[in-house]
């Protein structure tokens, strides 16, 4: 995610990460050979695409003002 | 049984990998499709078949759809594959990989000395599903709440209203970045954005 | 009666206060009232005072009321207290009725002022602090009085402080007359740790006591206390001040700078008398200083256009003959001469403001001319007045007071014919630089014309100094003997064919030689004193004169330039450094801390990232 300046790569990283989580704790859940672990997969997967959805919401808005999909260009808030 | 979960892993591995280097939007999700995959793959493997089909029908399928949608719809095109040329240079590997590196060796630190084995069996869907509505009631309804605010968000956010003064500004300034930003690549991309 | 002698200081000191917190809202009459009453209210009961003093006069033939302790640390108790003897009493006598004539005087002549009620609140707070000099009856109240003229001398010279050059000589003139209060403050710190006390009397009790004659402490104390009348009194090397304080009021100039506050270094010689007859070396650079500024300000008066500056001049050379008799031993003669001196100089100082602001502010004299007809008043008293500072034999006070000096520079013991002959040199030199103004200013064609002519407030002070001034010198026995409580007579010595008629005959051949001279240069041939300047050898000299000796030049680049080029140098010094330094090291955290905050998301993920590694790294090792 540090190194792809595209929103599109940013957002990606982004999923490729929870899905890790994710597999973290399905991976202990089988471990224990509990249910939890696959309930809290779930609950990454809800909030995953969630916040996909607006995320891509706003690479759209993005794109309709700035024209770009630099993450560098979005530093108006900065000094 | 085994030898399906290192396949599978070092696919996961491989694919992910090779999405973090293309230079290509397109290429790049079908790569994390595979990933994504590979990683079902894997949960099977564990004994956890619900979450395997999960991943399947709702990340792959839903979430990555919707990725697809909206880089087919932002249209980039071969300048989006210049652009991103210009900015995946080797030396802005560095720091990161310094970084992940570091991590990774904590992670294993933390995490050595277990030696249970796989195929401990198979946590069915049935388990899953009691546990969701016993102890885990509240996260239930927490998660359907978060896909309501999830959606309301989208939705207004995706609204493209009409021609506001805001915009105007942000046109202004994008333009004035990109065209002063000495890129001109960006700035090229820029002006072509802007040719309707 | 007597009991009253704080209201003297006491209603100067009030007005003050009043003027300067309501006089604002005082309409000219009310401001005019008030500080020209509490002064004539003082003179008063200084009269009343005096008659009482005459009339029962106390025992030890001086009275003393304390008000109260000022401070008691460690056995220093000095006191407000006033002491009341013929000297004080003199000099209170002189300085109210003065100061009374004078504030009359003024408050016609600064009636168009609009500074007005400020005016009048620091002329009080002088005549106030000046009293309060003389009835003190420690060093340390003197002091202080000492240092309130100087500040109403500061306040006053600067009055028009629109106008830079008037702050100028307002600092020049503080500047100057506080390295003479420093050397007088070391003076006291040495007196109090060798002696022990501040009080007058007891001082000079002690000092005879403890110290021979000719002892090193007393002449250092002496000398010290000499410093601090030296600034005071503007003689040398202090008198620069002087001639550039006349950028003040001219009322101003009459009151302070000729018969008040420039005699307070004499008054302070006089009041430690004793400690100086313990120094005879201390005494004799008395008399040096008093000798040489009295010729080196005539000189100077000489070659002056500006009619206040001749008189600046002419008041620092008069005192250098007081400096003189006091170095000689003469006191009486010093104050008898400080009285007649406050009575024609302050007359001198009202007719030249007279004469200023009849023809519109104009100073130089050669601009003036002929004005014997228009301004008949203004012509007699001046030259009442000039008469009795060139000192013309019997008719004036002058003669009595200055020809007392001059024979008692050659037959007191510590006298010498060398002091008697820069006393008649001096004299000459008066009568010439007098008439010179005189014969320039009222004789003549009419060179600027009169514009406004002066009413009975001006006037008839004018009236009344000149009439003291013609008999004043009548009261020279009785004040003599008056002062001779107080003051040690002046001891004799044998001064062979010479007697006082002679010397008082050279005296009189020389101020008509003056006068004659004047008359001859400046009315009947004019175009020989030009002729005269014109001259190279008279040019030098008038123009080395003229700017009093080059002493200011000197004290220019000797201690001012290299102190304002020591303080440009020190506007960055190290401790300012150290204050910016903190301020730039702030800054500079300031810019850099800005600077990482890029607005870019990737570097700030970074930063999570980089602090998740660190902390977990911490959490692994602890």
């Amino acid at each position: 995610m540090l190194v792809r300046r595209n929103l599109i790569f940013v957002l990606m990283s982004l999923e490729v990460m929870l899905n890790a989580a994710g597999l973290a704790f399905v991976v202990a859940g089988a471990r224990w050979h509990q249910a939890d672990g696959q309930v809290v997969f779930l609950f990454i997967l809800a909030m995953a695409g969630a916040e996909v959805a607006v995320g891509l919401a706003l690479v759209r808005q993005i794109y309709a003002r700035f024209r770009s999909l630099d993450a560098d260009a979005l530093s108006e808030m900065r000094g | 049984m085994q030898l399906a979960f290192y396949i599978a892993g070092a696919v996961a591995v491989i694919a992910t990998l090779l999405m973090l280097t293309r230079v290509n939007v397109v290429h790049a999700l079908l790569y994390l499709i595979v990933s994504l995959l590979a990683v079902a793959v894997v949960f099977y493997t564990l004994g956890a078949p619900f979450v395997a089909a999960l991943e399947v029908i709702v990340y792959a399928g839903a979430i990555m759809v919707l990725f697809v949608f909206v880089v087919m719809m932002l249209n980039l095109g071969e300048h989006g594959v210049e652009l991103e040329k210009h900015w995946l240079t080797p030396g802005i590997w560095t720091g990161p990989v310094l970084l992940a590196s570091i991590l990774i060796i904590q992670v294993f630190y933390l995490v050595r000395g277990g030696t249970a084995g796989l195929a401990t069996g198979v946590v069915e869907p049935k388990e899953v599903g009691i546990a969701l509505f016993g102890p885990y009631l509240i996260g239930v309804e927490l998660a359907s709440i978060l896909l309501l605010a999830g959606l309301v968000g989208a939705y207004h956010l995706g609204f493209r209203k009409a021609e506001k003064p805001e915009i105007q500004y942000g046109r202004y300034t994008a333009e004035r970045r990109a065209a002063a930003s000495g890129d001109p690549v960006l700035a090229r991309t820029d002006q072509l954005a802007r040719t309707p | 009666m007597i009991g009253f002698l704080w209201l003297i200081v006491a209603l100067p000191f009030a007005s003050a206060l009043v003027l300067a917190v309501f006089g604002s809202r005082f309409s000219r009459s009310a401001t005019a009232a008030v500080g020209v009453g509490s002064i004539g209210l003082s003179a008063l009961i200084t009269i009343l005072v005096a008659v009482s003093f005459f009339s029962f006069p106390p025992s030890g033939n001086s009275y003393t009321q304390v008000l109260w302790t000022w401070i008691n640390v460690a056995g220093f108790e000095p006191q407000i207290g006033f002491y009341l003897d013929a000297l004080s009493l003199v000099m209170v006598l002189v300085v109210t009725f003065v100061g009374f004539l004078i504030h009359i005087y003024s408050a016609e002549f600064m009636i168009e002022d609009e500074g007005y009620s400020r005016f009048f609140a620091y002329m009080n707070l002088f005549v106030a602090s000046m009293i309060t000099l003389l009835l003190a009856n420690n060093l340390l109240l003197l002091y202080l009085g000492w240092e309130g003229v100087g500040l109403c001398s500061y306040l006053l010279i600067g009055f028009w402080y629109r106008d830079p050059a008037n702050g100028r000589a307002a600092r020049k003139a503080f500047i100057v007359t506080r390295v003479g209060d420093t050397a007088m403050s070391l003076g006291l710190f040495l007196l109090f740790t060798q002696l022990g006390t501040l009080q007058i009397q007891d001082l000079m009790q002690r000092a005879s006591e403890h110290w021979q004659t000719g002892s090193i402490y007393a002449v250092i104390a002496a000398l010290l206390l000499l410093g601090g009348a030296v600034g005071k009194s503007a003689q040398l090397p202090l008198q620069v001040w002087l001639p550039d304080a006349m950028a003040g009021p001219t009322p101003t100039s009459a009151l302070i700078h000729a018969a008040t506050m420039v005699t307070a270094g004499v008054y302070l010689i006089a009041r430690t008398h004793e400690l100086f007859a313990l120094a005879p070396a201390a005494q004799f650079a008395v008399t040096i200083v008093g000798a040489g500024t009295s010729l080196l300000a005539g000189f100077s008066a000489l070659t002056q256009h500006d009619i206040k500056r001749v008189l600046a001049y002419s008041t620092v050379s008069q005192i250098g003959y007081m400096f003189l008799a006091l170095g000689v031993g003469a006191w009486q003669a010093a104050i008898f001469h400080f009285m007649t001196h406050a009575f024609f100089k302050a007359l001198l100082f009202l007719g030249a403001g007279v004469i200023i602001n009849a023809l519109h502010d104009e100073h130089s004299i050669f601009r003036m001319g002929g004005l014997r007809k228009e301004l008949p008043v203004a012509f007699w008293t001046f030259l009442i007045a000039g008469c009795s500072l060139a000192g013309l034999p019997f008719i004036t006070a002058g003669f009595f007071s200055k020809d007392l000096i001059i024979w008692a520079a050659l037959s007191a013991e510590r006298g010498h014919p060398g002091l008697w002959i820069a006393g008649m040199v001096g004299a000459l030199l008066t009568s010439l630089y007098i008439f010179r103004v005189i014969f320039r200013v009222f004789f003549g064609p009419l060179a600027t014309p009169v514009t406004k002519r002066p009413g009975y407030a001006m006037t008839v002070p004018l009236l009344v100094l000149a009439f003291l001034s013609i008999v004043g010198g009548y009261l020279k026995q009785p004040l003599l003997d008056f002062l001779r409580s107080v003051l040690p007579p002046t001891m004799e010595a044998p001064t062979g064919a010479l007697t006082e008629t002679h010397s008082e005959t050279i005296a009189v051949l020389t101020v008509l030689i003056g006068i004659y001279f004047a008359y001859l240069f400046h009315l009947q041939k004019r175009s020989l004193a030009e002729a005269m300047v014109a001259n190279p050898v008279g040019r030098t000299l008038h123009q080395w004169w003229f700017a009093g000796w080059g002493f200011d030049w000197i004290y220019d680049k000797a201690f001012v330039q290299p102190f304002t080029w020591a303080a440009e140098i020190n506007k960055s010094d190290f401790i300012d450094g150290f204050y910016t330094g903190i301020a730039r090291l702030s800054e500079f955290f300031y810019r850099a801390l800005s600077e990482t905050q890029t607005g870019r998301i990737r570097w700030y993920t970074f930063g999570v990232a980089a602090g998740s590694v660190v902390f977990i790294v911490v959490v692994l090792l602890s």
